[in-house]
């Protein structure tokens, strides 16, 4: 594994720096124009949900390979509240804050692993894959 | 102590001016600076150097350093070039004035540097502030040129508007977005407003809920929305994302949202292949002088 590299989030200017960040590697790794729109926006839900709920986390990225694959990872960590109810915000239109409830049900159909950890009261990680077609 | 040490600096002016700038140089081939001609280069190490003895000799003013400060910004050179220059005068100054004093103990060492320091650090903090306060005020001018121009409304003809979006739209931009595009509607009296997100890179859930917020004002407002410029790629991930934009009407390109627009106000483009003729007809009199040629013209219905 390598091209191990993450943007701290802190400031919503920083959802910015990220999502650059992440098109960016996409684009390295070989990824079309839609999958790096697909990748970008994803991180930029991860990076807007600890901006939103958990104030700072952070997003890494690493370029990853298999025999015969390509992709990356992205990994949203936080030690914000974490999330109650897991099942009930991977639905679409769960949110609460007002928003449309899309970010994490979505996160999930625009790639093609996803994988979430959670703790009340100790945080979230988010881990998700996409790999080259 | 403090008095000495300004009239040996005041007397050894020219000594230290001549290290101070061969210092100075040599720090260019190294740096930030390299690919500035020399010329520049020196012109401003002389009025560096000339900020900095005048106060020590307390005959500076503020206006000096604010000019300088000023310049440098305006030249984009950064602010290590003001500090690297504070710390080799610093330098500089104590070797020259050590070496005016007969015999030098770790204490007469230790009281120069410390009175030396007393004079740099005034001229120190005042640059530095300077500094930074020209730039937020740099910052604070492109701050507001951005506003101006984070979400334009173009009255294109009447009751027809278009808002061009371009760049990343962020909680703030979202909020003048919504704020134009009501201030717009009621002042052009727009019926249809096009707002064309071909320059937005990104559309995520809270860019779209934002453009959900403020067509749903401008509806109550009496108007309509047409979100135009949507590239195959955002669209693709709009579906993905799982957004109903059912409410909304969506063209692909800003030329076919026109097209809509002017169906929903009554109007419509006509070719006009022989001008002079379409004219009679619209104005209803004669233009015969007029030269026949291929056009495109409005005609409002
Ligand atoms: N990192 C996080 N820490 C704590 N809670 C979170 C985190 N991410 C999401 N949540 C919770 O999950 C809910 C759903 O998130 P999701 O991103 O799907 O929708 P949303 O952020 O509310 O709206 P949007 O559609 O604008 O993204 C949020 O409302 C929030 O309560
Ligand atoms: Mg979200």
């Amino acid at each position: 594994m390598n091209s191990l590299s993450y943007v701290s989030i802190m400031k919503e200017w920083d959802i910015v720096a990220a999502r650059q960040m992440g098109r960016e590697l996409s684009k390295q790794i070989g990824f079309g124009t839609v999958d790096q729109a697909r990748i970008t926006t994803a991180i930029s839900e991860l990076a807007r949900n600890i901006y939103l709920y958990a104030g700072e986390g952070q997003i890494c990225f690493e370029a990853i390979k298999t025999l015969d694959q390509k992709g990356i990872l992205i990994i949203a960590k936080d030690n914000g509240p974490g999330i109650k109810d897991l099942s009930q915000v991977m639905e679409d239109g769960y949110s609460t804050s007002g928003g449309l409830g899309a970010g994490l049900p979505g996160v999930r159909r625009l790639m093609d692993e996803f994988d979430i950890e959670t703790e009340v009261g100790k945080g979230t990680k988010i881990s998700t894959k996409k790999w080259v077609r | 102590m403090n008095r000495d040490l300004r009239n040996i600096i005041i007397e050894h002016n020219d000594a230290i001016i001549q290290n101070w700038s061969k210092e100075i140089n040599k720090l260019k081939e190294q740096n930030y600076t390299s690919d500035i001609s020399d010329e520049l280069y020196e012109h401003n190490n002389q009025e560096f150097v000339n900020v900095i003895i005048h106060s020590i000799k307390g005959t500076g003013s503020t206006k000096l350093v604010k000019d300088f400060s000023d310049r440098i910004i305006q030249l984009g050179w950064p602010l290590s070039y003001i500090t690297d220059g504070l710390l080799v005068f610093r330098r500089v100054a104590t070797n020259i004035i050590l070496k005016q004093v007969d015999h030098v103990d770790s204490n007469t060492a230790n009281e120069v540097l410390r009175n030396i320091d007393s004079l740099v650090e005034p001229i120190i903090r005042q640059l530095v502030n300077e500094y930074s306060v020209s730039w937020e005020h740099v910052v604070s001018l492109q701050r507001i040129a951005l506003q101006e121009l984070s979400a334009p409304l173009i009255p294109v003809m009447d009751n027809i508007t278009i808002m061009p979006l371009i760049g990343t739209i962020d909680t703030e931009r979202a909020k003048f977005i919504m704020e134009n595009l009501l201030d717009g509607v009621m002042r052009h009296n727009a019926e249809v407003v096009l707002i064309d997100i071909t320059g937005v890179p990104v559309v995520d859930t809270m860019v779209a809920h934002h453009l959900f917020q403020a067509t749903e004002a401008v509806r109550l407002l009496g108007a309509k929305c047409i979100l135009v410029g949507i590239r195959p790629e955002i669209a693709q991930t709009i579906v993905n994302l799982g957004i109903n934009f059912s409410n909304l009407p969506t063209k692909s390109t800003l030329k076919k949202g026109f097209m809509l627009a002017l169906e929903i106000t009554n109007k419509s483009i006509v070719e006009m292949n022989n001008k002079s003729q379409t004219l009679d007809e619209l104005l209803g009199k004669s233009t015969g002088s007029e030269e026949d040629h291929e056009n495109t013209d409005l005609k409002t219905t």
